[in-house]
């Protein structure tokens, strides 16, 4: 799960991570109002939308007025921002932040996530703040730093004496602003569940103080159970609504641009089902995992998240059925049909336990299914279908 | 003729008493795995449904019956807790399907089992099967044949695929193993390679992979490195068509920043003198022809 950059830096706080101090606002009444209470001359307006790049594509503006933070406040407010994390349809912008102006004298970049190499904790410090992380890694692989942290030692004081020397953080002060700030984003890190926690760009101020900038933080799905307050701060405007729908049902859903919509159960062979539909020349127009124990309500409501795109041509369901049993999703599939209607041609594969009843229950309903014994063969007449 | 778990292996259950741990040891047993105890905190001296004695703990399941082998069915918020106990008391192969643990909790448990001469599958995987022998895991049994074909992937259905076309072309599997497909995993695509490599009795096998990490590239390399083209090796990866940046179901199925592609693993795959195929339905069909190729048909049918 993800959060806003104010919501991120809101949390960051909590563990003593620096941050310019920063009102969230979903008006322009609201912005100014925000700018005003934080005083000083000169304020940062700030697009808040779940992608990176908002700077270039426009959503983050430099105020040295009130009149300034109003005119920005109305231009970024209802925009919809385009950035390299988009997508071509962009997002609108429901919401600002009002941060105070900093007086920035350096750009770096810390995060942290799991190395899944060895299944410790890293840490990753470069001196090329505000650039893309991959990039540098790519490009100038020396120019990351890294410390894995030891799980029975915890965070050692040396490792934050390390990164900060080598980010060229050596006199005493920024050592002892820098050493909070990683140990603060570390713990937050840690104690949150995050699986990525990144600050890019952190910034070393004129005062030689180390703050967060921006904030990115990633939440493990898993562990929200622990976290309802930070469960709270999901945003589902950020998300596409038929995935949320998926979630409710307890399906593993995401939207593709193809034409053929999948219903699979399993990870592994519902990305299997998409390559072979790929192979056969189309596109797929989702990736959709019922899960292990799938009942017939579950494949009805996944019949319902397909149906709904307008984009779908053809329906192709491939189950293996392993516990789930092959009778079980053609009750399911049938009841679907039967009550919603189906408009676009539907293509059935069930392999594994109780597939032939499963075949018999199908072919007795008298429904239009097409009904295939492997998965290219399925795929070959999902695609022969879109086509005719 | 297998791996990890055979005829001699002693089964204990950790969580037989819930839903899915009571579910799955009844098709365990009734598929002739030797189930000699349970362990569910509080209900120790008592005995679950199906008639298997019950203990407090690991360490006294482990004296009382002398296991070789645990399964975890235990809920993603105790799941890890399961796994250090079963650490603990030194049992040699841990099998872990619970999915969703979080991996914070995941991470103390790879430090404690570098430590210790367990083997963790898993978690969040569907188990291991030796067809004919021992079944641990959620996978439908009646789909497999013995025989010497290994079949390793992060995947459960993906597997039960592979294992369906090769039942059906005639051609029986050694051991089948699915590692799973969470960020950390206790063992790796790697290490079941290096387990099929040197079994001799695996005389040849599919290795199904998919996006995100790099296990597909470190058990190619090992391929090329070790075995060349000794064993006839099938290889498949899913999510060759998986937009950049989405997690695709599994939380370790992921491309990010141009790392833990499709491609990358297919080249990989290639040049360690892998065959590679590009639709998930030619696996068993190029297996046999490989079998046929090197005159080893007949033996895999034997």
């Amino acid at each position: 799960m993800n959060v806003h950059e104010h919501q991120g830096k809101e949390i960051l706080r909590r563990f003593g991570v620096a941050t310019p101090r920063g009102k969230v606002a979903f008006s322009v009444d609201e912005a100014v109002a925000g700018a005003e209470e934080l005083g000083g001359e000169v304020w940062v307006v700030k697009a808040q939308i779940h992608a990176g790049g908002r700077g270039k594509g426009g959503g983050v503006k430099l105020a040295r007025s009130i009149e300034e933070v109003r005119a920005h406040a109305n231009e970024i407010l209802g925009m919809t921002l385009v950035t390299h994390q988009t997508g071509p349809a962009g997002k609108l912008v429901q919401r600002l932040y009002v941060e105070e102006g900093c007086d920035i004298a350096r750009e770096l970049y810390v995060g942290v996530l799991l190395d899944r190499a060895n299944g410790r904790v890293v840490i990753m410090a470069s001196t090329e703040g505000g650039m893309d992380i991959e990039e540098v890694a790519a490009h100038s692989p020396e120019k990351i730093h890294k410390v894995w942290i030891d799980p029975a030692i915890g965070f050692a004081a040396f490792q934050a004496r390390q990164l900060a020397f080598a980010l060229g953080l050596t006199d005493k002060v920024q050592q002892r602003s820098a050493a909070k700030f990683f140990r603060g984003l570390y713990d937050a890190y840690v104690e949150c569940d995050c699986s990525m926690a990144e600050i890019n760009p952190l910034v070393v101020t004129g005062a030689g103080d180390v703050m967060a900038l921006d904030a990115k933080l990633n939440f493990d799905s898993n562990a929200l159970y622990r976290h309802p307050d930070i469960l709270a701060m999901r945003d589902l405007s950020e998300e596409d609504p038929s995935e949320v729908e998926a979630g409710k049902h307890g399906l593993s859903f995401i939207k593709l641009d193809g034409s053929i919509g999948c219903l699979v159960n399993g990870a592994g062979l519902a990305m299997a089902t998409m390559d072979t539909i790929k192979l056969y020349g189309a596109e797929p127009a989702n990736f959709l995992d019922v899960g292990g124990g799938a009942t017939a309500e579950k494949v009805a409501s996944a019949f319902g998240i397909i149906t709904s795109d307008p984009a779908v041509k053809a329906i192709f369901v491939n189950i293996f059925g392993g516990i789930m049993k092959c009778d079980v999703i053609a009750e399911g599939v049938i009841a679907a049909v039967t009550t919603t209607g189906l408009d676009v041609p539907l293509i059935v594969r069930l392999q594994g336990t109780n597939a032939d009843r499963g075949k018999a229950l199908l072919a007795e309903s008298g429904l239009n299914i097409i009904a295939v014994n492997t998965m290219a063969e399925g795929a070959e007449a999902a695609v022969a279908a879109t086509k005719g | 003729m297998s791996i990890l778990v055979n005829k001699d292996t002693r089964l204990l259950v950790q969580g037989i008493t819930g839903k899915h741990g009571s579910f799955h040891t009844g098709q365990a047993i009734e598929y002739g795995t030797n189930v000699v105890g349970g362990v569910v905190p509080g209900k120790g001296g008592t005995k679950s449904s199906h008639g298997v004695p019950i203990f407090n703990t690991v360490r006294e399941a482990m004296a009382a019956t002398g296991a070789n082998a645990t399964s975890i069915y235990v809920p993603p918020p105790f799941a890890a807790d399961a796994i250090l106990e079963a650490i603990d008391a030194e049992v040699p192969v841990i099998i872990t399907i619970t999915e969703g643990i979080p991996v914070r909790d995941m991470v103390p448990v790879q430090k404690a089992l570098e430590a210790s001469n367990s083997r963790l599958v898993g978690p969040n995987c569907p188990g291991v099967i030796t067809p004919g022998e021992c079944k641990i895991g959620i996978m439908p049994g009646h789909i497999h044949l013995p025989g010497k074909i290994g079949v390793l992937s992060r995947s459960g259905t993906l597997t039960y695929e592979a294992v369906g076309q090769l039942t059906a072309l005639n051609i029986g599997q050694s051991t089948c193993v699915g590692i799973g497909g969470d960020p950390i995993i206790g063992t790796k695509f790697v290490d079941v390679v290096k387990l099929f490599g040197e079994d001799p009795d695996t005389i040849g096998f599919i290795m199904i992979g998919e996006i995100g990490g790099s296990a597909e590239e470190e058990g190619a390399a090992w391929i090329k490195a070790n075995l060349g083209t000794s064993k006839p090796i099938v290889g498949f990866i899913a999510g060759q068509t998986a937009p950049p940046g989405r997690r695709m179901g599994h939380a370790g199925a992921i491309v990010s920043g141009g790392q833990g592609t499709a491609q990358g693993k297919m080249d990989a795959m290639t040049d360690a003198g892998i065959t590679v195929v590009q639709s998930p339905s030619d696996m068993g069909t190029a297996m046999v022809r490989l079998l046929e190729e090197r005159g080893l048909l007949a033996e895999a049918r034997a």
